[in-house]
């Protein structure tokens, strides 16, 4: 049971590995599917199932970790990053809106250059982008990624797409990490990934046009809100959303809930003005949709910006959703990756961050920095601060995250059904 | 397109008198459509002098030139100009020569195979861009070639060959074969007489060919869109800020392109104007 | 001598070499290779396998039939559109345009300098529910207030007619200005009424042109999705979307193929068919203008 290489299976054989005899999702349940697919390989044999395979894997995560620790060892600092995020998901001089504080703080103090590039409009359209360069052994020309944990994220994973991380070099991770984002149920161990912000998927509003308050998903079925309701056309935030409207944990859903979810989007649909991907807040901004589905920082960078809108986790609950830092294989320049995945778990860090994104911080104590540069601000930038500081939607109560779930996990046959639930609604 | 630029204008011509409904419906439906087909020009240019504040350009909020100070703040953009611009030249040159070439063969040979050439150009020109850039896609990933800017080349490449093709043969089936033939009995060799006579007198075809394909390079998306890779060029640049509200720079970049471009066809007319009078 | 003659023989072969290798690399194979991959079954995790499976086919137009028959008829409709709006003008600029032929010509090129996503773009602005058309008409109670044009097939329609109605009128005015003039006195002459001699000789004169303009109009119009995701709703999903979003969303690679090569077939053999009908030298040629 020894590898050379155990950490770089070729895609091929993956491929093969996994084609007819294992489904990728039941192997996906014993976790970095990597490791178990390099595993195989590395002995020759064909795997006997998900559930044969699980203590294999354990005795095997220590060769691989060995492996991993190897070519964490042979890497060295380059002094360059290329760092793909999501736009608008930094924070910003105020001056000069390409000009990122914390980067440059970063810059100034390890010397390395990250060239940022916002690059990342939605998961499954930037997996298709980097699919075929890593499928063909190429560098995507990206260092650090952010990608949301569900479907994409897996797949990344299973395919191996990903490079698991040096474990001792994640000293602020582990001393300041909130426990949300510790040991997440998507990524055991922090194999692959650290939590870049978490968010919720509620309701946006406009509330002086809509002229209610809205509380409930049942809202979005509002015969007097026809034409100006926005839904987003995703196969993941869409379907558990609904799944939240029936009163269904989506966590535990079964197939008779899915499509009671969506009969409940079908009689939805009439009213709804469009499908969005992520170009729904700039209608919302402009008054074309008045109440949409929504993520939570959106709402926040909208109003920053000369909006009025409104956030809400309907009664019935929202979707926590956690977008993660991980470095894509062939990757040129991994360590400097990793210094800055590190880098931004310094409390004072992760405050300069969430005071400009305001989505959900992953690190806890950024409450207590807030909280100081709050007291050193003045006027409104104070008041900005404080209410930030407090904010539920920054730093949710633990019995926020009561009414918070989070996306129903997927088996392979469980997936094409789904989709073939979902995906017609908004590919109407 | 080129035949249109080619025509020279020709004497008013009046046949009749117009009945007198039709002295005024007819123009004044034509230039409600030209109002039409111009207004969201004259929204584009306007929009660039907006003193917009927040993030969306939504509201006239007055004049200024502050868009036209910070073009290039916004690097990304640069960039993706920069990759439009430079693709553009290389798509130009490259399917210039090799259109001008099949173009030639096509307007003054008959050679075996040449139903199935023109066939294939019809193809090329009558096929949905949507297919186009999903086949040369299909290409890509099975052989599993990365996408990025070589690939945006090859692309646009290949669909601009035969518009090129196309407008040389029609020059080259109307060009006098005795020219040549003068030139060559005057002792001039094969090479001296194609840059000398040939290629002078196809030069009108070849330069509104060459003007197509970068008009056409700069402009594509969709085939573009789909063999990019992480390249971005300007349209696709403008189509992803869509989703979180236009920079005003966009609009002066697309005025600055619109300006270059109109100047550029009004002097190219003058010139032709000139030399045939 | 006859090395000379030789090399004359080939000179048409190696001309065209260059670029027919090209067409034959990039557009030919590639086609081939889109219709192998459609009969391919597999995913991206476990890649895509030729087995000969024809259910791809059945399989997307039992899903998109609906989006299917959707973006023909919105390219019909855009179409007629582009005909009726931009035969009059054509017709205008073709007999009244005198000197100024060539300015207004270049006025209805003028779209062409600025990007197709830029000038769809600005509609989506100028259309906006508190834009700059809708706006001044709620204000003066003109259309309700919930009206809206965005996110409506009139919306989507009408950008496609936009974008193509130059191509619709460009070549109709190549066919209507090679119309003699002396033909129009001679059937002026001999029917009673213009109308009369519209239709029997003038139109007819100008059908070429028109049927290059439905070509280079429908087929575009048909198969762009940049419109329906810009201008559209909920209910304007295009085929070319469901393409784009296979392709870069979904990633069945196999279905996007399939569903590509059935648009490509159903718009290709339409277009042989009519350009068969209707003789195939004139409406290419015209259509290359």
């Amino acid at each position: 049971m020894k590898s050379n290489e155990p950490d770089r299976p070729t895609p091929d054989l993956v491929r093969g590995l996994l084609q007819p005899r294992l489904s990728r999702r039941s192997a996906l349940q014993v976790g970095g599917l990597g490791a178990l697919a390099s595993a195989l390989a590395a002995c020759g044999v064909s795997g006997g199932g998900g559930n044969n395979a699980a203590p294999t894997n354990a005795s095997q995560s220590k060769s691989q970790s060995k492996a991993a620790q190897s070519f964490w060892d042979q890497q060295k600092k380059t002094g360059h990053l290329d760092f793909a995020n999501w736009p608008l998901y930094i924070d910003v001089n105020p001056k000069n809106k390409n000009d990122h504080p914390s980067i440059d703080l970063f810059e100034k103090q390890t010397g390395i250059h990250v060239n940022y590039q916002e690059v990342i409009q939605e998961n499954d359209s930037f997996f298709g982008k980097i699919q075929p360069e890593l499928s063909a052994g190429q560098s995507t020309g990206y260092d650090l990624m952010v990608i949301t944990n569900g479907l994409y994220l897996d797949k990344l994973k299973a395919l191996g797409y990903l490079i698991a991380l040096d474990q001792k070099r994640m000293t602020n991770f582990y001393k300041y990490a909130s426990p949300l984002v510790k040991n997440p149920s998507y990524d055991p161990g922090n194999r692959f990934t650290m939590a870049w912000q978490s968010g919720i998927t509620g309701i946006g509003y406009d509330p002086k046009r809509v002229g209610h308050k809205i509380t409930s998903w049942a809202d979005l079925q509002d015969p007097k809100l026809k034409g100006k309701i926005g839904m987003f056309g995703d196969t993941q935030d869409m379907p558990n959303s609904a799944l939240l409207a029936i009163g269904v944990k989506p966590e535990t859903s079964t197939v008779a809930d899915w499509k009671k979810a969506v009969t409940w989007l079908k009689k939805q649909q009439p009213l709804v003005r469009k499908y969005y991907d992520q170009n729904y807040i700039d209608p919302l901004s402009k008054g074309d949709i008045w109440v949409s589905m929504a993520w939570s920082g959106d709402i926040y960078q909208a109003n920053a910006s000369g909006a009025n809108l409104k956030f809400v986790v309907p009664k019935e609950g929202g979707v926590l959703w956690t977008d993660n830092m991980c470095i894509p294989k062939y990757a040129k320049h991994p360590l400097d990756a990793l210094t800055y995945m590190d880098f931004v778990y310094q409390p004072k860090i992760a405050a300069m961050l969430a005071e400009y994104i305001n989505y959900i911080t992953p690190v806890s104590s950024a409450q207590q920095a807030i909280k100081q540069d709050a007291q050193k601000a003045k006027g409104s930038d104070k008041a900005d601060l404080q209410l930030l500081a407090t904010s539920p939607l920054i730093f949710p109560s633990r019995s926020d995250f009561g009414r918070l779930h989070r996306y129903r996990v997927l088996t392979a046959s469980e997936e094409s059904v789904w989709n073939g639930l979902f995906e017609p609604i908004y590919q109407s | 397109m080129s035949a249109v630029l080619d025509r020279p204008v020709q004497a008013p011509q009046r046949t009749r008198h117009p009945r007198r409904w039709r002295g005024w419906l007819l123009p004044t439906w034509s230039w409600l459509v030209i109002g039409w087909l111009c207004l969201p020009i004259f929204v584009m240019i306007l929009f660039g002098f907006n003193n917009t504040q927040g993030k969306f350009n939504i509201k006239w909020q007055g004049f200024t030139l502050q868009w036209y100070r910070q073009l290039f703040t916004i690097p990304d953009l640069t960039n993706a100009l920069e990759a439009s611009l430079s693709i553009a030249v290389i798509v130009t040159v490259i399917a210039t020569i090799l259109g001008t070439l099949l173009g030639m063969a096509l307007g003054r040979y008959k050679f075996r195979g040449i139903g199935s050439v023109n066939l294939l150009l019809f193809a090329n020109i009558a096929a949905p861009e949507v297919v186009l850039g999903a086949s040369l896609l299909s290409l890509f990933l099975t052989v599993g070639i990365p996408r990025g800017y070589w690939t945006i080349v090859i692309a646009q490449v290949m669909f601009s060959i035969a518009y090129v093709a196309v407008t040389v043969r029609a020059r080259m089936a109307a060009l006098d074969p005795a020219l040549e033939e003068a030139a060559r009995d005057l002792g001039a060799n094969g090479v001296a007489t194609f840059f000398r006579v040939t290629l002078p007198l196809l030069m009108p075809g070849v330069m509104a060919g060459a003007l197509l394909t970068f008009a056409l390079s700069i402009d594509d998306y969709i085939i573009t869109s789909f063999n990019a890779g992480q390249t971005v060029t300007f349209p696709l640049w403008v189509y992803g800020a869509s989703r979180n509200g236009v920079p005003p720079q966009v609009n002066v970049m697309g005025t600055l392109i619109f300006g270059f471009g109109v100047l550029l066809a009004v002097a190219g007319a003058a010139i032709n104007r000139r030399r045939q009078a | 001598m006859t090395r000379r003659r030789l090399r004359g023989r080939l000179t048409p072969y190696w001309l065209a070499l260059p670029g027919w290798l090209w067409l034959l690399i990039f557009f030919v194979i590639p086609t081939l290779v889109m219709l192998s991959l459609s009969t391919q079954s597999g995913s991206i995790e476990t890649g895509f396998r030729q087995t000969f499976d024809v259910a791809n086919y059945s399989q997307t137009w039992s899903q998109f039939h609906v989006q299917f028959i959707r973006s023909i008829v919105y390219g019909l409709i855009a179409t007629v559109l582009c005909l009726t709006i931009g035969y009059p003008v054509a017709y205008w600029i073709a007999f009244r345009g005198g000197a100024r032929k060539s300015s207004l010509l270049f006025l209805i090129l003028l779209p062409f300098f600025v990007s197709f996503v830029i000038r769809t773009q600005s509609w989506n602005f100028i259309l906006a529910d508190n834009g700059l058309l809708l706006t001044p008409l709620k204000s003066g109670h003109l259309v309700p207030q919930d009206f809206h044009i965005l996110a409506t097939s009139t919306a989507v329609v009408g950008g496609l007619a936009y974008n193509f109605l130059p191509f619709m009128i460009l070549p109709v005015y190549v066919a209507l200005e090679r119309i003699d003039p002396a033909l129009l006195e001679a059937s002026a002459d001999l029917y009673a009424s213009r109308t009369a001699a519209f239709l029997r000789v003038v139109f007819p004169l100008s059908l070429p042109g028109v049927f290059a303009g439905v070509l280079l109009t429908f087929v575009p119009a048909a198969s762009d999705y940049v419109n329906a995701s810009i201008l559209g709703g909920a209910k304007t999903t295009m085929i070319g979307n469901i393409i784009q979003t296979e392709y870069f969303t979904n990633l069945e690679y196999n279905k996007a193929a399939a569903l590509s090569f059935i648009l490509m077939a159903a718009l290709l053999i339409g277009v042989f068919a009519y350009a068969r009908a209707l003789g195939t030298e004139d409406v290419f040629e015209v259509a290359a203008g």
